[in-house]
């Protein structure tokens, strides 16, 4: 059985000028210890896939899917307080600006014990060592000291570190992180990475990463799922994406890189989007 | 070729003062230290390095945003030094800037016809019929339609906007254009068009450009020569062939080490290590 199972997932937005479907008809599926990439533009509804299923989309979306399972649990019919205590414990989510997820007005030990004394009943102390605990593994200098620090008084990197520690903190079966690096250096991008894949690898979770980046995609992927408009053009593993692209977008995408680039020009994907038809 | 050399630096420095406050002694920052560079007319010198380098400190001097300490820029030239001389019209049609965030750089309540004549507006007599045509055709150049002459920002999406504000900063015909990571926020694809843009445009104006960016595979890209700062200091200065192929610094060598690479072996690589 996969860990998230979801079949023919539809979302739509209301909007002044009527319904706007965001996501038509999408399947995803992800196995306990597998790296899923979920990777397209702004507006190839990546994010809203992954924020449908934490159930974290505001009411104006409509959401329907013919299976939306997690271990067998179904998601679509979950009433608020159920779902309170699957989501944060065993799925958890990474966002994009790590400052901006992490609330200002308290230190990080507040925090990342908070989620622990929720979802593991854990009280003072056990907590306290607990966290620390937590920070050493998502490599953080001096955890103890840090417990008592805001915030603004640590870089991107290191509230990145913390935001993965507080999502890891109890030990969750699925890790959503929707673009994690974006807002980072690539010295920093790519501890955060070797950070997230080796969690992944000791603790055995399924890993889903959203972005928009290529060689994101590439440095951390088994499985890749390429998005656009809403439309799922094509699932592969890493490698055969890379090597063999089937479909027409995937090509246009991976030629748009300026890494691949062979003449003076960079072909763009309207180039490719007459030819291809998508 | 020295007369080819459009922009000229020397041992450009750049210091903030930091308050002192109760428990804590002011201080001096030092974001820029002894810069020494030189760009040809034509072409791309990119600037390289991470957050808090002094990239676009460098930047904000070298557009007349914020004056140098000490040291000396001449672009064009014409000697640079704000903090002396003021700044005159005709050093502000030597240089324009585009900013990183397409979003933040446009006035939300000024329609796109007269973002493009602001500068003319404030620096040139140009009547206002000529104003117009002069935006119109610039549209054209960048892509746009003339019918976005009367269109507000929000109308547009962000390699729109990018586009629009290049075409801002091409208004005055510089000399030298400063790119502030001007692709960063967008998408591939729509990287893909703008770095297209530039390069055109570039052939058609003889523009000269520094190009900032923290993304490595752009850089190889665009650039001609490149530039790697490191806490304020230049650690690699050389073309683009020297960096890439044989980085001096350590800095440089542990950059290029942590971009992703997206090509097959290193990912076969990366696979194979894992199932080991």
């Amino acid at each position: 059985m996969s860990l998230l199972e979801i079949r023919n997932l539809k979302v739509e937005f209301d909007t002044a000028k009527g319904p706007f479907k965001a996501l038509d008809g999408v399947d995803y599926t992800v196995d306990a210890g597998e790296v899923l990439a979920i990777v397209g533009e702004s507006g190839s509804g990546k994010s809203v896939a992954m924020l449908a299923t934490m159930g974290l989309l505001p009411n104006t979306a409509t959401i329907t899917a013919d299976k939306m399972e997690f271990e067998g649990l179904d998601l679509r019919t979950l009433s608020a307080k159920e779902r309170r205590r699957v989501i944060g414990k065993d799925i958890s989510m990474i966002f994009q600006e790590p400052i901006a997820s992490l609330n200002p007005c308290f230190t990080i030990g507040f925090q990342l014990s908070e989620t622990l004394k929720t979802h593991m009943g854990m009280k003072g102390r056990q907590a306290r060592d607990r966290v620390v605990e937590i920070l050493t593994s998502v490599g953080i200098p001096n955890p103890a000291e840090r417990l008592s620090a805001f915030p603004h008084q640590m870089s991107g990197g290191q509230c990145q570190r913390v935001m993965i520690a507080m999502a890891i903190s109890c030990a969750p079966k699925l890790l959503i992180a929707d673009e994690p690096t974006t807002a980072l250096d690539v010295t920093i991008q790519k501890q955060i990475l070797d950070l997230l894949v080796q969690l992944q690898q000791d603790s055995g979770m399924g890993l889903i990463m959203i972005t928009h980046d290529m060689g994101v995609v590439a440095e951390t992927a088994d499985r890749v799922i390429v998005q656009y408009k809403g439309r799922k053009m094509e699932e592969a593993d890493v490698l055969s994406l890379f090597e063999n692209p089937k479909s027409p977008y995937t090509k246009a995408l991976l030629s748009a890189l300026p890494e691949n680039a062979t003449g003076k020009r960079l072909p763009t994907v309207s180039d490719f989007a007459e030819a291809g038809g998508f | 070729m020295a007369d080819d050399v459009i922009l000229k630096v020397r041992d450009l420095y750049r210091t903030y003062d930091i308050k002192g406050g109760m428990f804590k002694k002011a201080s001096t920052l030092t974001a820029v230290k002894g810069v020494n560079l030189d760009v040809e007319r034509g072409t791309t010198l990119a600037v390289v390095g991470e957050s808090g380098c002094g990239k676009s400190t460098l930047a904000r001097m070298l557009t007349m945003i914020d004056a140098q300490t000490s040291g000396l820029i001449e672009i064009d030239g014409l000697s640079i030094d704000i903090s002396k001389t003021g700044i005159s019209k005709e050093m502000r049609q030597k240089v324009q800037i585009v900013f990183q965030n397409p979003y933040g750089s446009l006035n939300p309540r000024q329609k796109i016809g007269h973002v493009l004549e602001e500068p003319l507006l404030l620096n040139t007599d140009m009547p206002s019929a000529e104003r117009r045509d002069l935006a119109l055709q610039m549209l054209e150049k960048v892509g746009l339609q003339p019918e976005h002459y009367g269109r507000y920002p929000h109308m547009f999406s962000g390699g729109q906007r990018q586009r629009i504000a290049i075409a801002r900063a091409i208004m005055m015909k510089p000399k030298l254009l400063v790119l502030d990571e001007p692709v960063s926020a967008l998408d591939l694809s729509v990287q893909a068009q703008i770095l297209n843009l530039l390069a055109d445009l570039q052939e058609e104006m003889g523009l000269t450009y520094v190009f900032i960016s923290h993304d490595l595979s752009v850089v190889r890209y665009i650039a001609d020569k490149v530039m790697v700062m490191y806490f304020g200091e230049v650690v690699e200065y050389g073309t683009r062939d020297e960096v890439f192929e044989n980085p001096q610094h350590d800095y440089t060598k542990t950059l290029f080490a942590a971009t992703p690479r997206a090509d097959v072996a290193s990912i076969r690589k990366r696979l194979a290590a894992k199932a080991a």
